[in-house]
């Protein structure tokens, strides 16, 4: 009985071995992915000029963070509905998790680490901070974003137009209060200044 | 999360993205705003082997009045439209642009964009029945006017061609005595409606001359309340006609249950929607200033 075992055993698993290796080869050739060219795009990014030759699938907020080194853009929910990744696209509030790289071609991008000039905080910034605007800051880069967007087109936002305005950022510490008194003060201070 | 790799091409015109897609063929998708593509694609719930980027072509993001017509280019952010001076004159078109989920999402999504996805609960195809638009879709060879009515065809599909895309969306403006209002209630800001309502009537006196009540979010596509639509046509519009036709709209409703509500609640939310829209298209029909907005916590 051995010997008979031993002589069908190996003949049998040869052929479930193949079997393995087509299967596993069909698999593969599903989830490979092609091969993609990457694209050479140019933007300026809180100033500087950029040149970098990207992959179509990266998102503008990886390029931020991983090739950049701009880590002050947080990424969040990464499904477009915190807004920790906000950052101003042409001016634009945008979440920079649902944006690819590629569409950044020749545009100006504004991040959180671009709002300080000179070493000094910017009057968004000083506002979050004198109000106690935060608590864990990780959504505070974004909701600054969304400050500046607001007060650029509104210089004396309404408390309905605040609440709007910041309605795209999620915060789970503060409960919103001192982050509308920040908002306030910012848009009280820009005014001043 | 990164999506599946995929080429990347960039079209410079209209034309020029009807060809490359018809060359590349059933793996190809279009990328507009990208608001509900890329996260889709995140999700790898779509799996696109090539995108063809629409926003490098110049001339499609437009807001023009031609007579009495509004034109809308396809790529015309929400945004755009929220603070558009011209959209003003048909405030239905503005409560929908300013309440589209939040700022951010509003600043690069298109209108093209969302007809074009057919999604059974966006925004923009409940309103644009109501007003009884007409989409300009751009083929490789040529152009053709399609009416709202059949243009969305079912959930995500459309009767554009797998070499089409939209191209502009004409909607008529309305006499002085035509007012309209959407409604949407959501659960939050990011997110889609619950269910909404989009309702453009026509007064003459007391009596509501013309109107057309469309639901949203609670069917395949949008739905046209007949039934709503008759309870309040010739008749003069008070809190009688007004029940009826919400009462209407309830049955007229297919919602199906989800994570936003059951069956139930959306019908009871939309009947409320419906007779909320209704009472503020008519204070407008008479020139009132009503600003409304998407309702949520």
């Amino acid at each position: 009985m051995p010997k008979k075992f031993s002589k069908r055993k190996p003949a049998k698993a040869a052929k479930s071995k193949n079997a393995i290796r087509r299967g596993i080869a069909a698999r593969l050739s599903e989830v490979a992915q092609p091969a993609v060219e990457n694209v050479t795009i140019r933007l300026t990014v809180n100033g500087k000029a950029h040149e970098l030759s990207v992959e179509p699938r990266l998102l503008l907020v990886e390029l931020l963070r991983e090739r950049l080194d701009l880590t002050g853009t947080h990424v969040g929910c990464d499904t477009s509905y915190c807004g920790a990744c906000t950052v101003l696209f042409n001016g634009a509030s945008v979440k920079s998790c649902t944006v690819f790289a590629v569409q950044a071609d020749g545009s100006e991008i504004l991040t959180v680490e671009g709002l300080a000039k000179n070493g000094e905080l910017h009057a968004i910034q000083k506002a979050f901070g004198e109000s106690f605007g935060l608590q864990c800051g990780y959504c505070t880069p974004g909701l600054m974003l969304s400050t500046h967007q607001l007060l650029a087109q509104n210089s004396k936002p309404g408390e309905k137009e605040i609440r709007k305005a910041i309605a795209g950022n999620t915060c789970r510490c503060t409960g919103y209060q001192n982050i509308f008194k920040a908002i306030r003060l910012a848009a009280q201070n820009a005014k001043g200044a | 999360m990164y999506p599946r790799a995929f080429h990347y091409h960039r079209a410079s015109s209209l034309k020029e993205a009807a060809n490359i897609l018809a060359q590349l063929g059933e793996d190809a998708k279009f990328l507009a705003g990208g608001q509900s593509l890329i996260p889709l694609m995140k999700l790898r719930f779509a799996n696109p082997r090539h995108l063809v980027d629409l926003n490098f072509i110049k001339g499609i993001s437009y807001i023009k009045e031609d007579k009495s017509l509004l034109r809308i280019g396809a790529l015309t952010r929400h945004a755009e439209i929220e603070h558009s001076a011209t959209v003003g004159k048909i405030p239905i078109l503005h409560d929908c642009a300013a309440g589209i989920a939040d700022v951010q999402v509003r600043n690069r999504g298109t209108i093209g964009g969302s007809l074009a996805e057919a999604d059974p609960s966006g925004d923009w195809a409940t309103v644009l029945l109501a007003l009884d638009a007409s989409v300009r879709c751009a083929g490789r060879k040529a152009e053709r006017t399609v009416p709202l009515t059949k243009f969305i065809l079912d959930a995500y599909t459309t009767a554009l061609a797998k070499d089409e895309l939209v191209g502009e969306i004409v909607v008529k403006f309305r006499a002085k005595n035509s007012g309209g209002a959407y409604l949407a209630f959501k659960r939050s800001a990011p997110v889609y409606p619950t269910a909404s309502a989009a309702v453009q009537l026509t007064l003459d006196g007391d009596t509501c001359a013309d109107v057309s009540i469309v639901l949203g979010c609670v069917g395949l596509s949008p739905i046209k309340a007949t039934g709503a639509e008759a309870a309040l046509r010739g008749k003069k519009v008070n809190s009688k006609s007004i029940a009826e036709a919400a009462d209407a709209a309830r049955s007229a409703a297919d919602p199906q249950p989800d994570m936003r509500g059951s069956a139930e609640y959306k019908r009871t939310l939309v009947g409320a929607l419906v007779r909320q829209a209704i009472d503020i298209a008519t204070r407008r029909a008479r020139g009132e200033r009503v600003e409304i907005s998407h309702i949520y916590a």
